[in-house]
């Protein structure tokens, strides 16, 4: 863990600086256009050659990235507040701390690309474009929630985005289903499917490998691999913790997953090889969440509080996008604060209606159970209770 | 000249044939179908008319099918649309749900549903519930087949009915064809039908040929899913099956007919939704309800079908309790002599329908 943390204190600090080269003054004068930066490579697995050790950031991009990893910041903890304050109930899984897998992997594909994740998906489903209010008001089980209060945390769908999903790994077999309807169609359009480090235990993952790879399906298996399996560390619960090789005839990337920009560029280059026709390809996301595996799970009893600690003051994936920024000329650091007071005031506003909306109306009980159905009766508690079902 | 005697002889052939036809008129023989060929010919048609529609399972494609049930589709469709997957049963029903989530339409075939078990999670949690979770927003448009229940012989991890487990789930839609017709119409419909629905076939029913009635052989055959049929009518006692057993129950309808009891039996072919107004108009019309299954007595379709008895208007018009015939409450021997005890025999189920009756 120390070897870890300390690996990636070094490579932190060098790679805010940008190249000086590149760097091009803007029309505005004040800030460059773009700014190249050192990314942290990555290690290969069966590939010859892997994305490039650079990345061009423009402050557009910059500003995009920053914005929406602090929307997603900000949701997560909003969703930690609102669970303490009750509005939530039942399980709710944050991915705070691992906002740069979210973005960086949504701007390395296209938006008619697939993504499909565990139940730790709130970020996933916001940077698939489904808003900030409906996702919070899914958590609080109101009708104007993405999934109209059905699904709950876990379950929230978007267009091209697949949930969302319980059961542990069940997600990478289905990711790979998904591929293969790509595929089939022809449209290159290319699946993300994502499991943690827990749940690249699971048989169904090998399985998912298998066919993946006999069958050349366009996957991108992504592990985020945040070092913990609810309470349990990896390498308690994982012969071999290096999951990028663990796709074994499957090649695979070990990919920096505090940085966006390295998750950027590492999808940009799985993403590649998979619209190329090679075949599935594993990319390790190393990253780490700051809450526990859910808001039932404080998180120190199986790591330290200094570990959490350290991540935050040292490797958080915000603060290195916005050095960056401020090293390479991209933003100041006052827009960068308006950026701050923005997002806050969009996320309080979405958290007034999720805690004000009504809850869905009872007869919403029996609807979309059958697709394309003519109504029929749902037996409810007792025989005497029927409700209508309908499409 | 043997050219123009050839030419003129054919349409004198042609036409002393007629006249022959005429005098010696017989019936055309009527079209025998297997319910194997029958599944074969709704698959075959449904892959011909949507090129969204494909199979994978164990041994579809080169093999022809584990039972020959798929047999000619690869050589027609290739290798894109009928896939041979690896022992992978987890995997590749998770792959299929995914894919009808993308915009196919699958037919995931499981060798026997017994194999089932080792996906039941993506058949439910992925499949069944995923419309509602989603509020509609996603639809998974599969069908689950293969054969369901006892075969002959194969022993206990074998042998067991799946249609309480998967007709017990909110979601699905779960049909059991017994004979050929049932066959081709329920599997033209699942295809057809936008939800995950379950087709639980019986191996020992492939190869049992019926008679294909005219409408059956037309391409847009479909059969209902959630409709019951009445395939003969009585007046005494009403006798619900599903599957192989409603063969069993008309045959004891017959040894019971000569008896003068004359018994209305009802072929489920869908177990979810379960068609209870087609059993309660029965039941007020006999007074009396035996249900016969091949699977375990305890929380299964019989069970259903006399607790909803129970609720509703055709309770009162009883005479006598319901009663379950089903399979033994065993794991399935292999010994021929305790196999053949373990499951309804139709000596069985005339046993049960005279102590109904009280004779």
């Amino acid at each position: 863990m120390r070897k870890m943390l300390a690996a990636a204190v070094s490579r932190v600090l060098p790679r805010v600086a940008p190249k000086p080269a590149s760097r091009m003054l803007g029309a505005a004068g004040t800030f460059a256009d773009n700014a190249t930066f050192d990314i942290k490579p990555c290690e290969l697995y069966r590939l010859e050659e892997g994305p490039p050790a650079t990345a061009v950031l423009t402050r557009e991009e910059g500003l995009k990235y920053y914005k929406t990893m602090q929307m997603v910041r900000r949701m997560e903890l909003k969703a930690d507040q609102l669970y303490k304050q009750k509005f939530i109930r039942g399980f709710c899984h944050l991915c705070d701390g691992q906002e740069a897998c979210c973005v960086g992997l949504e701007a390395g594909i296209n938006p008619t690309d697939h993504v499909i994740t565990s139940y730790r998906a709130h970020g996933l489903c916001y940077t698939r474009g489904v808003s900030v209010r409906s996702i919070l008001t899914e958590l609080t089980g109101r009708r104007g929630g993405c999934v109209k209060g059905k699904g709950g945390s876990m379950h929230m769908y978007g267009k091209y985005f697949y949930g969302g999903n319980g059961i542990v790994g069940s997600q990478t077999p289905i990711g790979a289903g998904i591929a293969l309807a790509c595929k089939y169609k022809g449209n290159s359009e290319i699946s993300l499917t994502l499991y943690g480090d827990g749940a690249a235990n699971q048989g169904q993952v090998a399985e998912a490998f298998n066919m993946a790879s006999l069958w050349k399906l366009p996957c991108v298996f992504i592990c985020e691999n945040n070092l913990y399996g609810m309470g349990t560390a990896t390498d308690r619960a994982a012969a071999s913790t290096e999951y990028y090789k663990r796709g074994h005839f499957i090649p695979g990337l070990k990919v920096d997953g505090m940085d966006v920009l390295c998750v950027r560029e590492a999808t940009k280059f799985a993403a590649d090889h998979c619209r190329s026709g090679k075949g599935p390809i594993v990319m390790e996301l190393q990253t780490y969440r700051y809450h526990g595996h859910s808001m039932s799970d404080p998180g120190v009893s199986y790591r330290t509080r200094e570990e959490v600690q350290t991540m935050r003051s040292k490797h958080d994936p915000i603060m290195l996008l916005k050095d960056r920024m401020l090293a390479g000329k991209l933003a100041s650091a006052d827009e960068l604060k308006d950026i701050d007071a923005d997002v806050k005031k969009e996320i309080e506003d979405a958290a007034q209606f999720a805690t004000t909306d009504q809850e869905p109306p009872l007869e919403e009980i029996a609807h979309h159970i059958y697709k394309d159905n003519p109504p029929f009766e749902v037996r409810g508690a007792n025989p005497w209770i029927k409700f209508k079902s309908v499409s | 000249m043997a050219v123009v005697s050839a030419l003129v002889r054919r349409p004198l052939e042609q036409v002393s044939g007629l006249l022959r036809r005429r005098f010696h008129r017989t019936a055309p023989a009527a079209l025998q179908v297997t319910v194997r060929d029958a599944i074969n010919q709704g698959m075959d048609e449904e892959l011909e008319r949507d090129e969204k529609v494909f199979l994978l399972g164990e041994e579809v494609a080169q093999y022809d099918g584990a039972y020959k049930v798929s047999r000619g589709l690869w050589k027609k469709y290739g290798d894109k649309r009928i896939i041979d997957t690896p022992i992978s049963e987890m995997g590749f029903a998770g792959i299929a749900v995914g894919a009808a989530m993308a915009g196919l339409r699958p037919i995931c075939e499981f060798m026997t549903f017994n194999f089932s078990m080792q996906a039941i999670d993506q058949v439910i949690n992925s499949a069944a519930k995923t419309y509602y979770m989603s509020a509609g927003l996603q639809s998974v448009p599969i069908v689950f087949r293969g054969p369901n229940g006892a075969s002959a012989g194969v022993a206990a991890q074998h042998s067991q009915c799946f249609a309480a487990w998967y007709g017990h789930c909110p979601g699905l839609k779960v049909v059991s064809p017994w004979n050929a017709e049932d066959a081709k119409g329920l599997i033209k419909s699942a295809i057809r039908d936008n939800n995950p629905v379950v087709m639980l076939e019986n191996e020992l029913m492939y190869g049992v040929a019926f008679e294909f009635p005219p409408e059956a052989q037309s391409k847009d055959f479909l059969i209902p899913i959630g409709k019951a049929k009445i395939e003969r009518q009585g007046t005494h006692i009403t006798v619900v099956a599903h599957s192989r057993p409603v063969g069993h129950c008309l045959e004891a309808a017959t040894v019971l007919s000569k008896e003068g009891i004359e018994c209305e039996v009802i072929n489920l072919r869908t177990i979810r939704p379960m068609d209870v107004e087609t059993i309660e108009a029965s039941v007020m019309k006999t007074n009396h309800l035996v249900t016969v299954e091949g699977g375990w007595p305890q929380f299964g379709v019989g069970a259903e079908i006399c607790a909803r008895i129970m609720e509703g208007p055709a309770f009162n018009f009883l005479d006598a309790p319901a009663v379950r015939v089903t399979g033994a409450d065993v794991p399935m021997p292999y010994a021929k002599i305790l196999e053949d005890n373990s499951v309804p025999q139709v000596k069985d189920i005339i046993f049960a329908i005279k102590k109904t009756l009280n004779i």
